[in-house]
């Protein structure tokens, strides 16, 4: 299977579901993701990234209620799983151990 | 007032979207993207908000969105076929008498089809060798006169080639053929006998027959030109060069002009030499009627026309040419019309010239062809009830599997796929087999009928095994599909429930009907066979009026028979030698006319001319007068006729009397002759001829000689072989022709032997199918009731009452054909058939019943040893597995 490692835009995706909470489906993320990254991001390469990580078992999603500006298509609401969750906490704790190790001298180089 | 519009993303792009969209996404993704474009309607307008609709709906075609497509599901079916193999070979394995009885069966009928397939495509590739093959066409002449000759000839006048030449348009070549050119060729002391056709130049124009030297322009132009086939000019020259070289031919010498690569075998014109026709032209310069519109005996026309040439124009022309020439024609009157070269061997049957063959080659009429593919069929879809019955049979077995297929989720399309698959594995492990009888069974057909030897090679070929390959499948998806479609739709309640909850009459009955089918069918073949036999045997021993023991007839062939009648005296094992014009009995006929004293009502007899010694030698029964006397041939011994009974009633000589017929004169072929004796009615033609009137006249050393001698031996070979070498000092080149006068007789009637052989074989295909079938059932029934016999044995039941228990259903199955197949062959004998031969014994209860015993007889060793196997097992053993 693939393999367990988030990519870079994945592990956002995921911080963008966790943070809408009740209301990550794939416009509101799209939409989150470039106020806060401030980036385009493509509705498309939202839809891509959500079907992976489902594939991968990081999110599950239901259908929800149909609303009229949908033309009366119901949304999809993402939501993390167990797995979903701790791959994140895997990944920000790798980046704080990283962090952790960055010696203050490295800093002044720059 | 934009916004108060309704405005729609384009539909073809959300029906685009809906087409490759996987069904699981399609709704989520269409409501984002129908979601972005109102927010994109009110930010940046419609039009602006449609194109990014149509940008987004191409980009969300991607991998993980796109449904499979539609290619990938039979694709998916070809992997599953895989499996449906490795299951239907674990189904063969597993029944495996079940598996050798629907190969067997199936293999048996096969081989008929394979034999059939293998004839049709020998046939259908005759002529196909010619380049402008599609394009040749033959003059049939349509003949209505006043007289008999009337109907389609296959030949025609070597005027309607002239007047083709001259006069039709859009004809690229015109050849005409003359048939029946035969002599001994002979080169220094080599002497071959010689078979071919007169033919002109443009006969390698129309056809192709490729010359290896020799120009084919000019070859067949002058008179006394012979063009040879290479295997006819080795014979002659060896391997020396033919090319320029004189033959003698009879008389006269040819030139050899040219040398042709050997005919192929599947041609409708075959010859070994062709000579130019300018030669008979010129020999006949001075016969007016050579060249006659009406002399349309010996004669073929073939025309090329030109490519996309409009054939109704043609035939036009030739309607014109035809009313122009019976212009001039009292009685005849002639059309011309045009037979596609291919239709020629396989098509209409067309009259040949009476008095010789105007006509080349071999013929199969298509109705033939019908009535062998019919019976093939009806074999075939014998085994495949066969196949059916018994998968049916097994149903109970099956249903379960089936059922849990179904309840793991098989539709109805892959439980059909899977038995269309075991079937058609079947019947290709059946092709194998049934392979290896056509290799067994193709000598015996081609050397069934010497005509068949003439007609056909079944020579394999790529197409042929292909064709074979296909009917294989064929056969196996007829077998399979009532099974298929059966258990398709079982229900996966019902089978994995209470078994004998399923509704099992339906099919039931079908099963019956089937059986009673595949019984009536073999016992019409029986009987059929059994009633042909018996006629057939009776014609054979027909008392024909007249002896044909141990005779054997000799032709002379040309050769005086002097001689060898001297040399034939000697032998002491030949006690009799008689001298005749024809062999009589056999299908032979020469006709005379004949007037007593009222000169205006002439009759046509039947007539050869025969020496002192062969009445009695043939043992022919004189009712008056006497035998012709031996003495030199002169006015008055050739002015004697015998006669029998028939012409003395048909003239009303003697008035019942036949003695006062002697010494009256009558008037035959214009001469004066008179009766000196009269014989017994016998049959001059074969058996299916009345007997008509025959006179016998006395045999002149002008007349060809058929020698007919007596012989006594007990060591026939070696008589035979004193005769053939003292045939060989009279004629070294021509081989002897002799036939022992009964093998003339069975000779004369090869067709219907040859038929009686076909359907006795057939016959004993369709009950061995049968019978096999029948065990299949048989064996399967006992088994499925092996409890209930058990149970029966333990209350009581005795082995007799358990035969008939288990044998009465099957009985009366049988008895039902019986009901339908013996009234159905006697009817259709008794209307149809026999009528046609007027000499036919009456059809007798043995020869209808006889079928019916040897089917029932094999049926009941079948049902009665499985049931004796069934009703001698020891019930406990059985009602212990419980």
């Amino acid at each position: 299977m693939k393999g367990t490692n988030l990519g870079e835009f994945e592990e956002l995706v995921l911080l963008t579901i966790a943070a809408l909470g009740n209301e990550a489906y794939s416009v509101a993320i799209c939409d989150e993701l470039s106020d806060h990254t401030g980036r385009l991001v493509k509705l498309g390469v939202v839809h891509a990234v959500l079907n992976r990580l489902e594939e991968k078992g990081l999110v599950k999603s239901e259908l929800g209620e149909a609303t009229k500006a949908r033309g009366g298509k119901r949304k999809r609401f993402y939501e993390l799983t167990m797995q979903g969750k701790t791959a994140l906490v895997n990944a920000k704790a790798m980046r704080d151990q990283l962090w952790a190790r960055i010696p203050p001298l490295a800093w002044k180089k720059i | 007032m934009k916004e108060q519009r309704q405005h729609h993303p384009p539909s073809w792009a959300q029906r685009f979207v809906a087409w490759y969209c996987k069904p699981g996404l399609v709704e989520d993704l269409m409501g984002d993207l129908n979601e972005c474009f109102e927010r994109n309607v009110h930010s940046i307008g419609p039009r602006r908000a449609k194109l990014i609709y149509i940008i987004d709906a191409f980009k969300f075609f991607r991998s993980y969105t796109v449904r499979r497509p539609i290619f990938v599901n039979p694709f998916m079916k070809q992997i599953m076929i895989g499996s449906y193999v490795k299951t239907s070979g674990r189904n063969i394995m597993r029944n495996k008498v079940f598996s050798f009885i629907n190969i067997l069966g199936l293999a048996i009928s096969m081989c008929v089809g394979l034999l059939l397939i293998a004839f049709l495509l020998d046939l259908r590739s005759y002529d196909r060798f010619h380049k402008n093959g599609d394009r040749i066409y033959r003059i049939t002449n349509i003949m209505s006169s006043n007289n008999e000759q009337s109907g389609k000839f296959a030949s025609t006048s070597i005027k309607t080639g002239k007047l083709i030449r001259e006069k039709v348009t859009g004809i690229e070549a015109v050849t005409t053929m003359r048939n029946n050119f035969s002599g001994d060729a002979k080169v220094g002391d080599n002497i071959l006998p010689i078979k071919g056709y007169w033919a002109e130049p443009s006969l390698f124009r129309v056809f192709t027959f490729p010359m290896a030297e020799g120009n084919p322009e000019t070859a067949l132009k002058d008179p006394y030109s012979v063009v040879l086939t290479e295997t006819a000019a080795r014979k002659l020259f060896g391997n020396q060069p033919a090319l320029g070289k004189a033959i003698q031919i009879d008389t006269l010498t040819y030139q050899v002009t040219g040398i042709i690569k050997d005919v192929p075998f599947f041609s409708h014109i075959s010859f070994e030499a062709l000579v130019s026709l300018s030669t008979v032209e010129q020999a006949n310069k001075s016969d007016r009627t050579f060249g006659a519109w009406t002399n349309m005996w010996s004669n073929s026309v073939y025309l090329l026309p030109t490519e996309h040439a409009d054939m109704a124009s043609i035939q036009s022309q030739l309607n014109a040419i035809a009313r122009e020439e019976n212009q001039a024609e009292e009685n005849t009157k002639i059309q011309l019309e045009l037979l596609p070269l291919y239709n020629i061997v396989v098509g209409e049957s067309l009259r040949q010239s009476e008095g010789g063959p105007g006509f080349m080659g071999p013929h199969m009429p298509p109705v033939v062809l019908w009535i062998l593919g019919g019976l093939a069929f009806v074999v075939i879809l014998s085994a495949c009830f066969n196949y059916t019955n018994l998968s049916i049979a097994r149903a109970m077995r099956r249903i379960k599997e089936v059922g849990l297929r179904k309840t793991i989720g098989a539709g109805k399309g892959q439980v059909r796929l899977q038995f269309l698959a075991e079937s058609v594995i079947i019947s290709l492990a059946a092709l194998l087999l049934s392979f290896l009888l056509f290799l067994l069974l193709r000598p015996l057909l081609i050397n069934m009928a010497p005509e068949m030897q003439r007609l056909v090679k079944l020579d394999l070929t790529p197409i042929m095994i292909a064709a074979f390959i296909v009917f294989a499948v064929a056969v196996g998806v007829i077998a399979g599909f009532v099974p298929a479609i059966f258990f398709s739709k079982v229900k996966p309640i019902h089978a994995l429930g209470n078994l004998s909850s399923v509704k099992m009459f339906k099919h039931l009955s079908l099963r019956r009907a089937l059986v009673v089918i595949q019984y009536t069918i073999t016992l019409i073949f029986i009987t059929t066979t059994a009633i042909g036999y018996v006629q057939y045997k009776n014609i054979l021993t027909f008392d024909l009026g007249f002896s044909t023991a141990n005779i054997l007839n000799i032709n002379t062939q040309d050769n005086k028979p002097d001689v060898l009648l001297k040399e034939l005296g000697e032998l002491p094992e030949v006690t009799a030698l008689s001298r005749s014009l024809i062999t009589t009995g056999v299908g032979n006929a020469w006709g005379s006319t004949m007037k007593y004293k009222d000169s205006r009502d002439s009759v046509l007899v039947m007539t050869n001319h025969v020496d002192e010694n062969y009445l009695p030698l043939h043992d022919y029964k004189l009712v008056a007068g006497g035998n012709f006397i031996a003495r030199p041939t002169t006015a008055q011994a050739t002015g004697e006729v015998i006669v029998n009974e028939q012409v003395l009633k048909r003239f009303n000589i003697g008035t019942g009397n036949p003695g006062k017929a002697i010494g009256e004169q009558i008037i035959m072929n214009g001469r004066k002759m008179t009766i000196v004796g009269v014989m017994k009615d016998f049959h001059y033609g074969t058996v299916e001829n009345l007997i008509g009137p025959v006179a016998f006249t006395f045999w002149t050393p002008e007349d060809r000689a058929i020698i007919s001698a007596k012989i006594q031996s007990a060591d026939m070979p070696a008589t035979l072989a004193k005769i053939e070498s003292i045939w060989k000092k009279i004629d070294r080149v021509h081989p002897l022709e002799a036939a022992f006068y009964d093998q003339a007789i069975e000779d004369a009637y090869s067709e219907f032997s040859t038929m009686i052989k076909i359907i006795g074989f057939l016959s004993f295909l369709a009950i061995s199918i049968a019978s096999m079938g029948l065990f299949g059932m048989v064996v399967f029934t006992t088994e499925t009731r092996l409890k209930e016999i058990g149970i029966r044995k333990v209350m009581g039941a005795s082995i007799g009452n358990l035969i008939y228990l288990l044998s009465r259903g099957f009985l009366f199955l049988l008895s039902v054909s019986a009901l339908i197949a013996l009234p159905a062959t006697y009817f259709f004998f008794k209307t149809i058939v026999l009528p046609n031969f007027p000499y036919h014994t009456s059809m007798q209860i043995p020869e209808l019943f006889i079928g019916l015993l040897a089917v029932l007889l094999i049926a009941l060793i079948m049902i009665g040893s499985q049931t004796l196997k069934a009703a001698r097992n020891n019930p406990v053993t059985v009602l212990k597995r419980e």
